[in-house]
């Protein structure tokens, strides 16, 4: 016997706190496992999209390139439509930038305004972006286009999903 | 930890008289299995509320994912059950708990019936447990169409055909229970979604909470 004696009131609790713990764990383990998968999925590696525009079309001048795709969401799946502004640069590079402006996320436009010739121009609050996608001094967008990784596949034009710089 | 936890609490709110009242209490020898092995019978009421506690937990959870709607109830459920991790469990869960729930509540009724429990002055927790017994059934009747599948939509139209027979007020009563004169469709999976997941729960905790109270207050019957 040692010095600290387990009383029987001590040894009950003990004993049913864990089996009625041991039982509850096991009931709500696979409810909250459940409730939590969509943070946990594994997202596959992100797909590149197939568009229309052939490569050797392309010019140094940004072209707007509209794309569509089947979105998967949970049991619903439907025709999403996303836009890139794709041109090549001086070494003959595709550059292809995300339309969404970084302050507020409405969509650029190339040559959207005639007082600046050669920007990506937002409408909403004038927003300016060079044409490789670096945001002007002292208009509202923050940081650069999200630029799209690309591929050519057959000629074709494939993006992948947009990234911040 | 917990203790120190505890006395902080029960120093301010005095929380001890309030679990003491509801557990601590005597479990008299003539239900204590240890004692008499067949006293196993007085476990039935316990074990239909643990199963709908079960059936509670697994159904919150499942509506994380369902969507009462025509086209997309089916599709969620196939989702949530073979797309989702455990969903199959979960999904089982709330399925075979749904019977579960059924039998050991008819178990619990046979014991009451048999042993005469239900007589003066129980009288009234017994109507009580008739009324949980309806709601019951009456869950797993509205539940039973939810899936959306073949199964479910031709129960369902039985079911409708029964209303509907009640002498009168058959046809009302159809088309309320259905909300369309004669079609099974987009408004009758939202009503029994929403009988299901709200108003016969609302309906069952509250006979549930006057079944307990009246236990502890009489008391459990004597010996036979």
């Amino acid at each position: 016997m040692s010095k600290n004696r387990v009383t029987r009131r001590q040894f009950l609790n003990y004993t049913l706190t864990g089996v009625g713990g041991f039982m509850a764990a096991g009931m709500l383990l696979p409810m909250v496992r459940f409730g939590v998968d969509p943070v946990l999925q594994q997202k596959g590696d992100s797909d590149f999209i197939a568009t229309n525009q052939k490569i050797s079309d392309l010019t140094t001048e940004p072209t707007r390139v509209d794309y569509s795709f089947e979105q998967q969401d949970g049991w619903y799946s439907s025709e999403e439509t996303g836009t890139a502004w794709v041109y090549k640069d001086e070494n003959d590079k595709v550059v292809a930038l995300s339309p969404v402006c970084k302050h507020l996320g409405c969509t650029v436009n190339w040559n959207g305004d005639k007082a600046n010739e050669n920007h990506f121009y937002c409408p909403c609050h004038g927003g300016l972006y060079t044409k490789d996608g670096t945001n002007v001094p002292g208009t509202p967008p923050i940081a650069a286009l999200d630029v799209f990784p690309t591929k050519e596949v057959d000629g074709f034009l494939h993006l992948g999903k947009a990234e911040p710089r | 930890m917990f203790n120190k936890i505890y006395d902080w609490v029960d120093e301010r709110l005095d929380i001890t008289p309030i679990w003491r009242d509801i557990a601590d209490h005597e479990v008299p020898e003539h239900v204590n299995p240890a004692h008499h092995f067949s006293a196993f019978v007085y476990c039935f009421g316990g074990l239909t509320f643990f199963v709908t506690v079960i059936q509670i937990l697994s159904g919150m959870f499942l509506t994380m994912y369902y969507v009462p709607d025509i086209k997309n109830a089916w599709e969620s459920v196939y989702y949530l059950q073979n797309h989702v991790a455990f969903g199959q469990i979960v999904r089982g869960m709330h399925h075979w708990g749904a019977s579960l729930v059924i039998v050991m509540m008819f178990l619990h009724t046979l014991r009451v019936f048999f042993q005469g429990a239900y007589k003066k002055p129980r009288e009234l927790n017994w109507l009580v447990g008739v009324g949980i017994f309806f709601v019951m059934l009456a869950l797993g009747l509205t539940g039973y169409l939810l899936p959306w599948d073949m199964k479910a939509l031709f129960a369902t139209k039985v079911t409708i055909q029964i209303v509907e027979s009640t002498p009168f007020i058959g046809e009302m009563l159809k088309t309320l229970i259905a909300g369309d004169a004669s079609i099974v469709g987009a408004q009758t999976i939202t009503r029994f979604f929403a009988i299901h997941v709200f108003f016969l729960p609302a309906v069952l905790f509250g006979l549930m909470a006057a079944h307990f109270i009246m236990i502890r207050k009489q008391g459990i019957s004597g010996p036979l």
